[in-house]
Parts: C-alpha cells; structure tokens; sequence
C-alpha cells in the first residue's frame, strides 16, 4: 500500500467543536471497509508529531471523509487547513466491522464522534437496523440526518437532556434486549466507558457485540506495540492483540477489560 | 560531460556488510514484516528487529507511550514472542527480503543473554547480534546492566563466547562519558558499538497528578535526542576504532550525515518510521546525494571527517 497524499476536497464545521473533512483518496476510499482508520499526518507541524488516526466516516468513489473534533494542538492545526491543502494519510487501516449475513438486527451504538464509523458501516450492512446515540450534550450528537437519509431510526440520548431521553446511551439499548424479540447484533463506537457498559449488557443478554476500541496509536501498523488490548483466547489464556492491526474491532467476549486505574 | 560514477554507499560494520549505510532502530520497525506493505524494505542497509529474549515477554501495561515536544517517550517494554517465536514466526520471512538481518536481544541474566546469541547464531538468516544493555523500561537486565562499564562488559563478553555472528552492544546514553563504555565494549570482544538508545524520561499528567505513563518512567526518543546522540558518536569515535552505528533524532539525511562525520560508519532510523515509513529510503537517497554533491567516491570517506 502507498503512502498517499490527499488533498483537501471540503472542510467544513459542524456542530460544536466537530468539524467534517473530505479528502481525495480513491484508492484508499474503494478498499476501505467500514470501521477501518486512515492514520493522517498533519503538516505544518514539527518533523516528530505522530500521525493521528481517524475512522473512515463515508468512503465515495472520489474520496473519502472524516470526523473529527478539536482538542488538541494536532486538531487544531488541522483545523487551519483549507481546501486544496494537502495531508499524508496511510489506510484504509486495521479490521473494521464484520459484514456477516447474520439475521440478528442490527443496533448500532455511539457515543460522540464514535459516530463515524457507524454511518459507513449502516451504509453497507445488508439488513436495516436502529441507531442509538449518546452524548454529553445535544452538540455532541452527530449523523441523525445520515442515518435517516438511509431509513434508519434513531434514538438519542444526552447526559443534560439537552436533546432526546436524559442519561447514557445504554439506558436506550437496555430497551432493545432482553426483550421478547430475538437478540439483536450490536456494532459500537465511543469512549471505553460506553464500549464496556454495551459489552457487559451483551454478554448479559446473549447478544454478539462488535466493539471498535479508540487506543492511543502510535505506528498505526502493528510494529510498535504501543496500542495492545489484551484478549481471551477461545483455547483458553490471553494473548496481547494490536488494536491498529488486529482490531479495532473486536468482539465483547474476547476483550479482558483492565480495572479501572 | 559524463555523469559521475554512482559513488559507493556499501560499508562493512564489524563484519556485517552492508549494502547502504542505513538501518532501523530496535523497537520502532516491529519484526520487518510490518513495514514491508508500506515501503521496499529490500532497499535497507539491514534491518534491526525489535529485542528478543529467551521466553515470550507481555511488555508493560498502557499507557506505553506519549508525545512531548520534539519527540516521544516509550515504555513498551520489551514485549517480544521469544526466541523460538521469532525464529518460527518472523525469521523465515526475513530470510526472503535478502537484507541482513540483526537481532536485537536482551536477558535478565548473563546466562539468558548468552543462551539468546547461542539459539540465533544457529538460525539461518541472522547476520548479527545487537546487545540491548541500555532499555529504560525493564526492571531486569537493560540498562540495569549498561550503565556500569564492567557490567556491560561482562553481557559482552558472555555473548562472545556463544557466537561469531557480529557483536554489536547498544550502549546507553546516560553515563558521565561514552569513551570508558565504548572501550569496554571493545576489549569484553564487541565487533561495532550502536548508539544511542532512548534517553531516561518521565511526564506527569498535572491534572491528575499522576505519570502519563503507567510504567512511570520511559525512554525519550525523536529529533529531540539528536544532538545528545551526536555528542556520544563523536567520543566513542575518538575512544574506539570499532566501526559503530548511529542513531537518535533522525528525521532525514541531513541528521545521518553529521552522524558519519561525526565518526559513524552507520546510521539507524528510529521513531521517524512511525511518522514517515519512508524516512530510511530518503536518508539513503540523500546520503548518496550528498557524496554527489561532494565529490566523494565512497561513504566511507565521510566516516570521521569532521573538520576540527
């Protein structure tokens, strides 16, 4: 796979700190699968700042987007930049979501820009499922048009009850198991607390979950070992699974979650 | 007028020929399996894995690293699959790439170090043994072992006795002075020396009052680190003849080529890879531009020749 360099087709805010960046990527956007990263350089900055990894949020045939939020120096510099500026990117990147033909519905569940993902993976999933988003307050919610322009319901949920029910996005998915209805399949990205609270309910529950972890990468490719999670093994015992290149994804049986530091 | 005759960048290494001067440091390039779908890893001087030990090793727990100005700290830990895990797993696809080979390794005990050396002199396709005796990270072994010069010596000559592949030590950068190190190094039967590795370093989180990393401390690495490296390479260069391989800070050519005036016979790419996987490709490139521009025949010719 070549390193590319994509120029900027369309940078635009969103809600909040939120911003949307498409850029001219074809052949990483007409291999990638949904849930897989591309690992972007931003230029401008000094020769020793890391790449930052982002999910793919739509993968078209001219390019690609993604989401992102400013938090940092590396966000905002990126911000800064206009269209026809150009950034480094590496990707499609890591394994991203199962598409099996299973029969279960699919709920997809996300928490702030854990978004991402998910709108490219509802645009690809075979069977139509149901949304549920969560945030802290009603600008951290992100896609609802995305997911409705593909038929797909959605419930939201917000910390200050600025939009949808108040509380976590897992009060919302506790109404979707356990019921009479067969058990869905579950996809979710969001911050560890979200991912191990929808892990739990599906291990509970007897659903599968299919859970993207959001590590701190360094390489993005597998060399450096810097984003491990440790994993069960089906045999039994753990093993260090890379999450830039075994994962992100990963089932909710698999993960052994550490104790909280 | 005809063009110049492409100048030689072929250098020998204590024994390990290389076609260029341009390798990879331990720890940044995984097993050279990973980097082989980004870049024509073929074009490597060598490739330098990441540390091996006798037994699988799980490393340290996250976070394992963070960026800071100029750089990052590492506190991986040394998380390998073994020696019988390499040898199985990474070695026979190595073998094909028809780059040599060097094995970093490392041990708690003078005896694992010299049962490490012994396994890999007996597989196909290692062309040289680097002695990680300078890792921050691990409480056994590492730089447990290099920061005293006898020491260090001792794992030296330990691994000698098991081997006749190319010994190359990995000294530490924080000792008072590099020349008694590197003199130790020589006499205890080292082929080359390689230096730097990561320099001991540490950062809080102040909100939460707590060391970003979770091993505490870690090893600070990138372009920050450059001119310290240099320091080192320019008194081990006046202290030994051995040939020796540098590193520590490279981004580009411009960071290599002090390195070889400043008495390097080599050069290793370290966290530049995780930024930019082709940095070794355009060091190499600009090596061989920069004896162009000079009129010089041979990289050889620039090893040393630092004007004082």
């Amino acid at each position: 796979m070549p390193i590319c360099d994509a120029i900027i087709l369309a940078h635009a805010p969103l809600t909040g700190d939120y911003r949307l960046l498409r850029l001219q990527a074809p052949a990483i956007a007409e291999a990638a699968r949904p849930g897989q990263f591309v690992h972007l350089r931003i230029p401008g900055l000094e020769p020793t700042v890391l790449r930052r990894p982002f999910s793919i949020y739509r993968a078209e045939t001219d390019g690609l987007s993604i989401l992102y939020k400013r938090v940092g120096r590396g966000t905002e510099t990126l911000a800064a930049l206009r269209e026809g500026a150009t950034v480094s990117l590496m990707g499609p990147l890591g394994n991203g979501f199962p598409l099996t033909g299973s029969a279960a519905k699919p709920v997809l569940v996300g928490g702030g820009y854990g978004v991402a993902p998910l709108v490219f993976l509802a645009s690809r999933l075979p069977r139509q499922g149901v949304v549920l988003l969560g945030g802290r307050r009603a600008e951290d919610v992100l896609c609802i048009r995305d997911f409705e322009a593909l038929g797909w319901p959605v419930e939201v949920a917000t910390e200050d009850g600025s939009r949808g029910t108040r509380g976590y996005v897992t009060a919302l998915l506790d109404r979707h198991l356990g019921g009479a209805t067969a058990a869905p399949e579950l996809f979710a990205c969001g911050p560890d607390g979200m991912l191990r609270a929808v892990g739990t309910r599906a291990i509970a529950t007897g659903c599968r979950a299919w859970l993207s972890l959001d590590h701190h990468m360094v390489c993005g490719i597998g060399a450096c070992l810097a984003c491990v999670q440790k994993l069960r093994m089906p045999e039994g015992g753990t093993r260090l699974a890379r999450v830039c290149k075994d994962g992100p994804v990963f089932e909710a049986r698999e993960i052994v979650w550490e104790e909280p530091a | 007028m005809n063009a110049p005759a492409a100048p030689s960048l072929a250098v020998n290494v204590g024994g390990l020929a290389m076609r260029n001067p341009v390798t990879v440091a331990s720890g940044t390039f995984g097993y050279g399996v990973e980097y082989a779908d980004w870049i024509d890893v073929r074009r490597l001087g060598a490739i330098t894995v990441k540390g091996i030990r006798l037994d699988p090793w799980p490393g340290n727990p996250l976070p394992r690293h963070v960026e800071v100005p100029g750089g990052m700290l590492n506190a991986i830990g040394l998380q390998g699959p073994g020696v019988a895990g390499f040898i199985e797993q990474y070695l026979p696809r190595l073998r094909e790439f028809g780059v040599p080979v060097i094995v970093n390794i490392w041990g708690t005990t003078l005896d694992e170090y010299a049962e490490v050396a012994a396994r890999l002199s007996d597989a196909p396709g290692v062309a040289a043994l680097e002695i990680n005796v300078s890792c921050p990270n691990v409480k056994a072994g590492g730089s447990s072992f290099g920061t005293d010069p006898a020491t260090m010596a001792a794992v030296v000559a330990a691994v000698r006795r098991r081997t006749r592949l190319p010994v190359i030590p990995k000294l530490a950068p924080n000792v008072p002075a590099m020349g008694p190190f590197a003199r130790a190094a020589v006499e205890a039967g080292a082929d080359a020396l390689s230096l730097i590795n990561t320099l001991p370093a540490m950062a809080i989180d102040i909100e939460r009052r707590r060391p970003v990393l979770a091993n505490r401390t870690g090893g600070l690495s990138g372009a920050a680190i450059h001119p310290v490296a240099l320091k080192h390479v320019y008194d081990a260069a006046q202290a030994v003849k051995a040939p020796i391989i540098a590193m520590g800070g490279i981004v580009g050519a411009r960071e290599a080529i002090a390195f070889l005036i400043a008495g390097a016979t080599a050069v290793a790419v370290g966290t530049a890879n995780f930024i930019d996987p082709t940095t070794p490709l355009r060091v190499i490139d600009g090596i061989r531009d920069y004896l162009i521009r000079h009129r010089m025949a041979s990289v050889s010719e620039l090893t040393g020749s630092l004007q004082t």
